[in-house]
């Protein structure tokens, strides 16, 4: 094989968000990523130019590359989270493209929850606005380890480095101080122009910095991830049924964070009862070392009774274990949380009942103020909400660990997923 | 400190095998559609992934429209015995006997549409809860929309703008009686993707995917080979022409391109340098610019 197409054995895959409100240009810069990146083939682009033609437009709208269904296509506006890729010699990408009007917040929690960065747009001739908090807010909130601050449009205000920095300054003192966001980075770009979005700009000097695609391809993600806190939930147990594997038992799971090796001292919860990690079983055999996003299968030493459900943890390092937990939560429903109402929790592998206790407080996402005179949570509110389960939860807070912080409630009538919730 | 790092292809698999392995555990009856093409070929060596050193624990479904390439069944058949895996297959003539749907007339003709309704009856038949399928998000523009675990209305029907919200990896199998689940556990992984991952694991494929000498005619700018379901027009003239299939799919809409692409190597290569999709290949989806909406909505693959 020609060292080209090896070389794409050697890639990372980043994941990302956008967010920016319905003119800042949103789509037009992942369409300009896409054709910029040669991630669009000809087809694509003929059906687009075709699609351009008959809207009466002069120049290809590229926008048109991301807007995937009829309703929208017709609207103009994008409905729902979409899913592209487009890849370069050094990282695959997935872009979660989501909507950027006020009624749409929980598609943006959607896309925003396993992002490894977020895109905000800013239009360089608006600023820093209502929206543009709401989108850090939620970003900060689904702890997105990188924030890019693109200043979209900068064709339309001559480039002005003054401009670029007047909005940039205003973003740290409106947005980053009060959120306490670790990594934000700026970019002046013009999607519909292409300026500084694959190719650097030639008609901004006075930035020193990258264009955006090398930005993507270069932050540096394997850091973000908890390899800390070995935590394991049982998936789904295997036992073979075979003769040649008679007492085989198997706990199949996703690392959730942390890494296990062979002889590892393990606790089992809920039971508490402490064992070593016999082997960690693979396909092709026996692997020496298990991480974080790996699926596994992890054999002990003892035979215990273990099942979904249950969560494999370092002995010497175990979550909380509890009934009772609060939680930053994000309704997505268009039917209200019901106060004291019961739901059905998701988290990890268990799922069980609970019940919401109390609502500590609404925030309002445009002040960032905590309301406390207000109780009703409803469609794309989030609230600090407490919680008491029917049996007991293993879990980290969503700060430490995303995936032992995270859950979902399901309303049991329905059987929708109604919040988003992450433990505090 | 060493750097617990994976590259694409790992997290892609571990991604997948997770899904897999939550349908086993959130379904009582569920099945993997196979249609022997390479996405499910993929997907069914995940899912032998998945469960290992145990069997994979449901059955592989194929919806045959009768219209297909010898090589395809003859590779499916060997690839089940060899693995040990139990395959159900339903017919779509069945259904065109039963009345059940009518056969599409003309030049055009295709039973790609008909298999909707084949498919349906078979998971209403058999119960099946939870049907998983090859698709994936780059392939088209409504699939970009779907969810890994998208519910499906007593109909069998997709409501595109009435998706559950899907967030992390928790994943929401619950429904009602009469309702299903279609999963789509390679949902990200695009076709440059699945080839690589195709020459690292080194997953035997049907011959019809490397470069070969066949029988071929033009139609709509589609090649497409010679066969007895298609009958010709007056003035298509077959002739043999070095060609592989991008897609397998039914043989009256799957069209060739002209490759000398004898390897998987050469393949990848090939594919980093199309400037053309492969769905363009097939004649399914250009029927409209929203032929695949369409079609989704009522509960195609």
């Amino acid at each position: 094989m020609s060292e080209k197409s090896a070389g794409y054995l050697d890639m990372e895959l980043l994941r990302f968000t956008t967010a920016g409100s319905v003119d800042d240009g949103k789509s037009t810069l992942i369409g300009r990523l896409l054709y910029d990146s040669k991630a669009i083939f000809e087809d694509q682009m003929e059906a687009i130019e075709i699609s351009s033609k008959k809207r009466g437009d002069e120049e290809v709208d590229l926008a048109l590359l991301t807007d995937g269904l009829r309703a929208e296509r017709e609207q103009g506006i994008t409905i729902d989270v979409a899913y592209r890729y487009f890849a370069t010699p050094k990282r695959k990408f997935i872009i979660a493209d989501t909507p950027g009007h006020i009624q749409y917040t929980r598609n943006m929690v959607t896309g925003a929850s396993t992002a490894n960065a977020a895109l905000i747009l800013v239009d360089a001739r608006n600023g820093v606005i209502e929206q543009t908090l709401r989108h850090s807010y939620i970003a900060n909130l689904l702890q997105i380890p990188h924030i890019i601050v693109c200043i979209n449009k900068m064709d339309l205000v001559d480039y002005s480095q003054e401009t670029y920095d007047r909005i940039k300054s205003d973003y740290q003192k409106t947005i980053v101080d009060k959120l306490n966001i670790k990594d934000v980075r700026f970019i002046p770009i013009s999607a519909k122009l292409g300026d500084n979005v694959v190719d650097a700009s030639t008609k901004m000097d006075w930035y020193s910095g990258t264009p955006l695609l090398d930005l993507l391809e270069n932050i540096k993600i394997v850091d973000d991830r908890n390899h800390g806190d070995s935590r394991l939930p049982v998936q789904y147990v295997i036992r073979p049924q075979l003769d040649e594997f008679h007492d085989y038992r198997g706990y199949a799971g996703r690392v959730a964070s942390g890494v296990f090796h062979p002889g590892d001292k393990v606790r089992i919860l809920p039971s508490g009862i402490e064992t070593s990690i016999e082997a960690i079983d693979s396909f092709t055999g026996e692997q020496e070392v298990a991480f974080t996003p790996q699926s596994v299968t992890l054999r002990l030493s003892d035979n215990i009774d273990i099942s979904r459900g249950d969560m494999i943890v370092d002995a010497n390092n175990v979550p909380n274990v509890s009934q009772e937990f609060e939680a930053m939560l994000c309704w997505m429903n268009e039917r209200a949380m019901m106060p004291r109402g019961k739901y059905t929790i998701k988290h990890t592998t268990n799922e069980t009942r609970c019940m919401i206790r109390d609502v500590k407080f609404k925030v309002n996402v445009d002040t960032l103020d905590e309301v406390t005179d207000d109780k009703v949570v409803g469609l794309n509110d989030i609230a600090c909400v407490s919680f008491k389960a029917a049996k007991p939860l293993f879990f980290d807070s969503y700060k430490k660990n995303r995936l032992t912080g995270s859950f979902i409630l399901i309303d049991e009538g329905t059987n929708e997923t109604v919040a988003a919730g992450m433990i505090l | 400190m060493k750097e617990y790092n994976i590259n694409h292809l790992r997290e892609l698999e571990a991604e997948s095998i997770f899904v897999i392995r939550e349908v086993a555990a959130q379904f009582e009856n569920p099945v993997m559609l196979f249609s022997g093409g390479k996405d499910s070929i993929i997907m069914f060596h995940l899912a032998r992934k998945a469960f290992a050193p145990a069997k994979v624990p449901f059955p592989m479904m194929h919806i045959d429209t009768g219209h297909n390439f010898a090589e395809t069944i003859e590779f499916r058949d060997m690839l089940m015995e060899k693995t040990g895996t139990r395959i159900i297959v339903r017919y779509v003539q069945d259904s065109i006997d039963q009345g059940k749907v009518a056969e599409e007339t003309g030049f055009n003709a295709s039973r790609n549409k008909l298999q909707t309704v084949t498919l349906l009856d078979g998971i209403e038949d058999l119960k099946v809860d939870c049907a998983m399928g090859g698709g994936r998000r780059d392939e088209e523009k409504a699939r970009a929309k779907e969810r890994f675990f998208s519910h499906r209305d007593e109909f069998g029907q997709w409501d595109p703008k009435n998706q559950r919200p899907e967030l992390w990896n928790l994943f929401n199998g619950k429904k009602h009686i009469g309702e299903h689940f279609r999963v789509f556990p390679i949902s990200n992984w695009t076709e440059m993707d699945v080839w690589q991952y195709i020459y690292l694991e080194n997953i035997e494929i049907p011959n019809l995917y490397f470069s070969h000498e066949r029988e071929v005619f033009q139609r709509n700018g589609t090649l497409l080979a010679k066969s007895d379901c298609i009958p010709m027009r007056p003035g298509e003239k077959t002739e043999k022409r070095i060609v592989r299939f991008r897609t397998i799919g039914d043989a009256t809409c799957t069209g060739a391109v002209e490759s000398e692409a004898h390897s998987l190597e050469e393949i990848i290569e090939e594919v980093a340098a199309t400037r053309t999709t492969e769905r363009g290949t097939r004649a399914d989806d250009r029927r409209s610019e929203a032929a695949m909406e369409d079609r989704k909505k009522e509960g195609y693959f």
